[in-house]
């Protein structure tokens, strides 16, 4: 098998033992890479029901099937997969820029730690050379000088460093990996892993040639997409990028403001992509093998936050921008740089600051409890200043360093029904009340909030469903987009290419490169595989359907303006939609895959996992409430 | 007559930093993946400054000077380094005589440089956004004038313009 390194790299930091092992093909062929290998590895290597912070969780890192090869955008994306500490179920993180090449040609597919390191420590892998260095001098070292100190310690400047700050140091609950500066591995606290481990980073170098199988096939094909990404399907990220969905997204009265108590913000268009294009992005430029290019970058030049570089995204623009309702992008850009430099979630970071305003506004904190900030919503300056505070967790930053789901249950005071998490993770920004779709994506989706999993504002906003009816079919719409996306997010193909893509060329390009045979039919089954492995994963961590919901505000308080004012989904809708969901995927009512999509899935082994669920379940319809899980325990 | 040389030459403002020239150049001389065995190579200095390089085919060129074994020559035809494998045993002179990077010893230990690939270079053919492409350094300079004296025009309308 070309393509793949057909290596297995094991550290465990407490022993300092490694080992490798090969892939297999057997492996690559119903896995792929990236997601499929994350979620595989922490299923087959963690102990059921280990708590993230334990040393034994293990922390894995993958390459995407295409990484080291001419795959626009997709020679550099790796993923990293662990226990979330945010839902204590499947946390899973993607990123790119130019450290999964690098990982790729040191001769990885996969790295698996376990383990805590005695004292800080990162790894260096050199091709076959595998080491645990010291690294108390880069202990409370923000991203940018750790990339940049370990660079000069190694004496290389081809050194990739993917790597914690002080956040991930301090285990804040969403802490991200940085590499390359400005690239995130972002959501579900993979950071907090890390440095739960005393793991500050791990940096590659690797030689290795990237071998593919059919040469002259590759190549035709690889230059076909590149002439692609130059089309129009990928227009808009070339251009405003992302943030382009802020102008779209506020006239759908989908962009969710002032911590979801509306979906317009009426200063949209002071954060738009239009604006801080003009006024701040210098250049945008391209991840390693990327034909499109979508990194804007921007830098302030003047003003109170002068000084601030980092990326325009739509996603920063909700997270610091309509959520906590301010209006200024170079203070998005600012938040965004200390996300970047600290080691946070931009996103979550956010919304947990917005859910600490609207707590602020409401009295449940005071500006003793900030250390004197007004928290109000739209202070800016007030905002920077408390992603600081929950980074280095100062002040009332140390409970919300935890996250809104578990700041809000001990603040009490009715501050869980404005804590906007699912699963313990924070919503990203798509007012899911006005998108029925969505909102079922985003239930089900299995990292908690989350658009990526699914892309289910799809047919919401494009016109293909009627976007505020929950009603049977939904299901399907869900399914199609997770099954896609789980193989997107495993030969990591980015997401900004997909309408250039189809399952078709996916397996082509796959053959090509691998040589191994894979039909379009095969590797949609791959996705399906995956997206059901994924859910037994979680539902052995006893996350099940009561978890598949929707923050309490979206079925409690409708949308206030806009197009989709009055929307909000109910109860009703949520169990209508989760039904049908479930019964199309081939899982009982609980959510638990019946055995023979196990097997039709090659996923028999796993039936483990789920014969104490079936029996709660079926106890459950007896009538005799769960008490076979109990009674296991004790 | 003057031979005046081209060589491949990028773009720092259209440059996105992307490598795929890296890895096309790869792809076309050892048919793997590899940027250590590519003969341009792709740089990002943070936050955003990018430049791809490759050889400049310099007159009298270094390179050649300090190579101990006389395994470099300069093509008459174009201006490109020719290396003689059989002389060449990878001692590294010549990389560190060229103030570009542009030449290197290859994982197969033989200096290896841009050779304009026959005159199609496939760098330029695969770069997404245009950045490359073939220039002397007498077409260089002369747009390098012209972009200044229009920068200075623009300055002084402007400046006219507050008056
Ligand atoms: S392909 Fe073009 S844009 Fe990409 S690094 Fe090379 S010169 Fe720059
Ligand atoms: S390798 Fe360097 S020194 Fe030699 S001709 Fe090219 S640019 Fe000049
Ligand atoms: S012209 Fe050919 S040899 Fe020279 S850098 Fe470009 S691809 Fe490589």
């Amino acid at each position: 098998m070309k393509g793949y390194a057909n290596n297995i790299l094991y550290i465990n930091l407490r022993t300092g033992k490694t080992k490798t092992e090969p892939l297999g093909e057997e492996m690559a062929r119903k896995f792929l890479g990236g997601a499929g290998f994350g979620i595989k590895m922490i299923t087959d290597y963690q102990r059921p029901n280990t708590d993230a912070f334990d040393p034994e969780n293990p922390i894995v890192y993958s390459c995407g099937t295409f990484c080291g090869m001419m795959v626009s955008g997709s020679a550099s994306k790796w993923g990293v997969a662990a226990k979330s500490p945010q839902s204590q179920g499947l946390g899973e993180s993607y990123s790119t820029g130019f450290f999964g090449s690098e990982l790729r040609r040191a001769g990885y597919d996969i790295v698996v730690v376990t383990g805590k390191a005695e004292r800080p420590s990162y790894l260096y892998l050199e091709d076959d050379s595998v080491q645990i260095l010291d690294a108390s001098h880069l202990w409370g070292k923000n991203n940018w000088d750790t990339e940049d100190i370990i660079k000069s310690d190694l004496g290389d400047p081809g050194v990739r460093v993917a790597s914690i700050g002080p956040a991930g140091e301090k285990l804040v609950r969403f802490s991200a990996i940085i590499n390359d500066r400005l690239r995130a591995a972002g959501r579900t606290g993979m950071g907090a892993v890390m440095g739960s481990k005393n793991l500050k980073a791990v940096a590659v170098r690797g030689f290795n040639d990237v071998e593919v199988a059919d040469v002259d096939g590759f190549k035709e094909m690889a230059l076909e997409i590149y002439e692609k990404t130059k089309g129009p399907e990928t227009e808009k990220y070339r251009n405003l990028g992302t943030a382009a969905n802020v102008l779209t997204l506020n006239k759908q009265a989908a962009m969710p403001t002032r911590n979801w108590q509306d979906a317009v913000f009426e200063k949209a268009d002071k954060i738009s992509g239009e604006a801080s294009n003009e006024m701040y992005v210098e250049k945008i430029q391209a991840c390693d093998s990327c034909g499109m290019r979508c990194e804007h970058v921007a830098v302030v030049r003047e003003g109170p936050f002068k000084g601030a570089i980092g990326r325009v995204e739509y996603e920063p623009s909700y997270a610091f921008g309509s959520c906590t309702g301010v209006d200024r992008p170079d203070a998005i850009v600012r938040a965004v740089q200390l996300c970047d430099l600290y080691g946070t979630d931009a996103l979550s970071t956010g919304v947990v600051v917005a859910f600490a305003m609207e707590a602020y506004e409401k009295g449940i904190i005071t500006k003793e409890d900030t250390g004197g900030i007004e928290l109000e919503f739209g202070n800016a300056e007030g905002m920077c200043d408390m992603v600081e505070k929950i980074a280095l967790r100062e002040d009332i930053g140390d409970l919300l360093a935890e996250g809104v789901e578990r700041a809000a249950a001990k603040l009490g005071k009715g501050s869980e029904k404005f804590a906007m998490h699912i699963k313990g993770v924070e919503m990203t920004g798509y007012d899911v009340r006005g998108l029925k779709t969505c909102a079922l994506g985003y239930a089900v989706s299995r990292r908690g909030a989350d658009h990526q999993r699914h892309g289910a504002y799809g047919p919401d906003l494009g016109g293909q469903v009627d976007r505020f009816k929950a009603e049977k079919g939904r299901g399907q719409l869900v399914i199609d987009g997770e099954d896609l996306y789980s193989v997107m997010d495993s030969l990591i193909i980015c997401k900004f290419s997909r309408r250039i893509w189809d399952y078709e060329s996916y397996a082509k390009m796959y053959t090509l490169a691998t040589g191994i045979p894979m039909t379009a039919e095969e590797m949609r089954r791959c996705g399906e595989r995956i997206s059901n492995l994924g859910k037994i994963y979680n539902l052995r961590e006893g996350i099940g359907r009561e978890k598949d919901t929707l923050p309490i505000r979206c079925m409690t308080d409708p949308i206030k303006s806009g197009v989709a004012k009055g929307s909000l989904v109910t109860q009703e809708e949520l169990d209508l939609l989760l039904d049908d969901y479930y019964e199309t995927r081939g899982w009982s009512k609980e959510g638990i895959p019946s055995d023979a999509k196990l097997k039709e899935l090659g996923l028999e082994s796993y039936a483990g996992y789920l014969e104490d669920l079936k029996n709660t379940d079926s106890k459950k319809k007896s009538g005799k409430k769960k008490t076979t899980k109990k009674t296991k325990r004790d | 007559m003057v031979k005046i040389h081209k060589f491949v030459s990028c773009d720092p403002d259209l440059c996105t930093g992307c490598t795929v020239c890296e890895y096309a150049c790869s792809l076309e001389k050892d048919g793997v993946f590899n940027p250590i065995r590519s003969r341009i190579r792709a740089l990002r200095v943070y936050p955003s400054g990018n430049l791809a390089i490759a050889c400049r085919m310099c007159e009298d060129a270094p390179c050649v000077i300090a190579c101990p074994r006389d395994a470099l020559q300069q093509s008459e035809e174009d201006g490109h380094i020719i290396v003689d494998e059989d002389k060449c045993n990878g001692c590294g002179w010549c990389v560190e005589a060229c103030d570009f990077g542009a030449i290197t010893v290859g994982p197969d230990k033989i200096a290896i440089v841009c050779d304009l690939c026959d005159g199609e270079p496939k760098c330029i053919d695969v770069c997404p956004v245009e950045a490359l492409s073939l220039q002397s350094r007498e077409t260089k300079a002369r747009k390098s004038r012209i972009s200044a004296t229009a920068a200075r025009i623009l300055a002084d309308a402007a400046s006219e313009a507050d008056k």
